[in-house]
């Protein structure tokens, strides 16, 4: 089936938008504007933009680090991201959390995420659990990554999710390694999927680097969950092309994989499909990559104009 | 004589229990506050392990999930921490779940969720996390080091936490109401051991104990022992038998162990100048190392002896009875050190 070009037209916008914030936090660290850690997402845009797209507006999504893609669909401003990384009073956690950790907004239906990563399988649990004890239509996803995916909770959310029934879609970001660790040694399956039917559940297996895969595998799913069918299991299958984070050269990467990988870049291979139904030239590519950066130029000087939180408020929020 | 009657000797004692007639266990207090709670706002919902069908490990929960159906009294798998998780999730769609570990040991398995996500959560993005998560802990049921450990110091350390510990069916009811209505994490201590050996009033009405208030058991001018759960009542019953000898014991039930109530701590030592911290929790950097931290900081030129602690020793809890007897504090050994403090 052939996506609507609005829908190809809105996904290739936020796929560009992650990639270019992505860039511009990279810039803004080289210059320690950005201090501490800094996680990039390029590879990971197909599958934040498809599984944001997927959701409809009183869906619930905890995104991670990689999912920038997913913050931007559900309507997080640039402004409050990039102040959130200077570590300004006007981000996301009013600086007290770090680049992507806690940027959750409930209005927008976003949860902050901890670093403890599979934590948001379990909310999520939680989250499908209040829709279905309620007889809400709503949908609730998550998003972990192939470490994750060894952590007990993972299993245990899944299982609770099948057990109960949940109106709840389990991203697996499989990008192959858990900072230094292949996937060799988190598992000894082919898989993550797989698992799937341990839970009694449907294990679905997607390229994450082709939008339109992704962004149908996480339609039928969460189309699924909305009528009852219960939760499902999605495993895109994808690369981290860049380290566990800045300081990471992933010097432990063979470079014949992230070549290979390079060829299969999701942004490039949508543009591509875009051409292909003559619904980009150029022309239009180089208005979007000017808009883009304007809107990034307003971000970065909302931002650093912002102030830094008051050190007097250090003890301030924590209960509430 | 029981010791809780030590609740209406003296004047200064807080413990403003209306007379209303109706008596119950302490664990009977815990199941009239859930019931209560259920009754009056449909987004608090139960969850736990056996706790609906089967009412409970310790019959906590008997009989709600016939009034309440299985959507409000939920029998999980047994997994603690998707269970916690779960519940951190529902409380940000407006429930308000209260869990039940089926004892405290047990809340090691969902500590990540606790301590990690609950208790940072409003501090990173503002989102408040209102859950419940009860933990019948402490000894002398002879249980072994898996059925009988006071872990409390594990969650007081932890910033965006609250916890509580009662001492006497009143308080049992009076902050669980408080707790589930707290939109906090609140972690609340239930003391096996007082399950059905401890009876006494208890309010029928909407009658709230609140977090961070201890309350003074009974009013002495020579010695302060302070002390919270089952280790109230031992503290009493050493404060009688000194007041038979001739002196005056003043005993503070903390009941909160976080916020701490520092007022009503440094108001006993200063007044008595002497005081003994007493709870089952092994000794290193449990509560009563910070109760003492703070009198020494801010009672310091009141106090007239050393302060002291008597606490479980630093080992799991033992099973067979001479060795469990030999862990947990009682009476015998509170009278020795409190004799001690008073010769000082």
């Amino acid at each position: 089936m052939e996506l609507h070009p609005d829908l190809l037209i809105r996904a290739h916008y936020y796929m560009r938008l992650a990639r270019a914030l992505d860039d511009r936090g990279t810039f803004l660290h080289k210059q320690s504007k950005i201090v501490g850690g800094y996680f990039s997402q390029i590879g990971h845009e197909a599958i934040s933009v498809a599984a944001g797209l997927a959701l409809g507006p009183d869906d619930v999504a905890a995104p991670m680090h990689r999912d920038l893609g997913t913050y931007l669909v559900r309507g997080l401003h640039p402004r409050r991201i990039l102040a959130q990384y200077l570590g300004r009073s006007t981000g996301v956690s009013l600086g007290r959390d770090a680049n992507l950790h806690g940027m959750g907004d409930l209005s927008l239906g976003l949860i902050g995420f901890i670093s403890h990563l599979p934590a948001s399988t379990g909310v999520i649990a939680g989250v499908a659990h209040a829709f279905k004890l309620r007889g809400e239509p709503r949908v609730a996803m998550c998003f972990f990554g192939d470490g994750s995916a060894s952590q007990g909770l993972a299993h245990e959310a899944l299982n609770w999710a099948s057990v109960f029934q949940l109106p709840m879609v389990a991203i697996c970001e499989n990008n192959q390694f858990a900072y230094s660790t292949p996937l060799s040694r988190q598992m000894n399956i082919a898989n993550i999927a797989d698992r799937a039917a341990a839970y009694g559940i449907p294990g679905v297996i997607v390229d994450g680097n082709d939008f339109c895969a992704v962004y149908q595998a996480t339609c039928a799913a969460v189309e699924r969950a909305r009528a009852g069918g219960g939760p499902t299991l999605i495993e895109c299958k994808t690369m981290r092309m860049r380290g566990h984070a800045i300081h990471d050269n992933q010097a432990y990467v063979p470079k014949a994989l992230l070549e290979e990988w390079a060829t299969r870049d999701p942004l490039a291979r949508l543009e591509a499909t875009l051409r292909a139904r003559g619904l980009l030239d150029d022309d239009a590519l180089a208005a979007l990559h000017a808009r883009i950066e304007r809107e990034l130029d307003d971000a970065q000087a909302f931002a650093e104009a912002s102030p830094y939180p008051e050190p007097g408020t250090v003890r301030d929020g924590v209960y509430a | 004589m029981t010791w809780d009657e030590g609740l209406h000797r003296g004047a200064q004692v807080v413990a403003d229990i209306p007379a209303t007639g109706r008596e119950l266990t302490y664990l009977e207090a815990i199941r009239d506050a859930l019931r209560f709670e259920l009754r009056r706002d449909p987004n608090v919902l139960l969850m736990g392990e056996d706790i609906g069908i089967y009412g409970g490990a310790f019959k906590v929960t008997q009989g709600l999930i016939e009034e309440f159906g299985e959507a409000r009294v939920i029998d999980t798998p047994m997994a603690e921490l998707a269970m916690i998780y779960a519940a951190i999730g529902m409380s940000f769609q407006g429930f308000r779940p209260v869990v039940e570990m089926q004892f405290a040991d047990f809340i090691s398995t969902g500590f990540d969720a606790i301590v990690q996500f609950a208790a940072t959560n409003h501090y990173r993005w503002g989102q408040p996390v209102p859950i419940t998560i009860r933990a019948p802990g402490a000894g002398g049921l002879r249980a072994g080091p898996f059925h009988s450990q006071s872990n409390e110091a594990w969650f007081v350390h932890t910033p965006g936490l609250k916890v509580v510990a009662p001492a006497t069916p009143a308080d049992a009811r009076g902050l669980l109401l408080s707790a589930i209505r707290d939109p906090n994490p609140v972690i609340y201590y239930e003391t096996k051991y007082l399950y059905r050996s401890l009876k006494g009033p208890v309010p029928e009405d909407d009658v709230t104990v609140p977090i961070g208030e201890a309350a003074l058991r009974r009013a002495g001018e020579e010695l302060s022992i302070i002390a919270y759960g089952a280790m109230v009542g031992e503290a009493l019953a050493v404060a009688n038998q000194l007041d038979a000898e001739g002196h005056s014991v003043e005993v503070l039930d903390l009941r909160t162990l976080k916020p701490l109530d520092e007022a009503a701590i440094l108001a006993t030592a200063r007044r008595t100048g002497k005081v003994l911290i007493v709870h089952e929790a092994n000794r290193t950097c449990g509560v009563g190392a910070e109760v003492a931290a703070l009198i020494a900081a801010g009672a310091f030129e009141h106090l007239d002896g050393p302060i002291t602690r008597v606490a479980g020793p630093d080992t799991p809890v033992p099973y067979s009875p001479p060795l469990e007897d030999a862990h947990r504090p009682a009476a015998p050994a509170i009278l020795e050190a409190a004799r001690d403090l008073l010769a000082y």
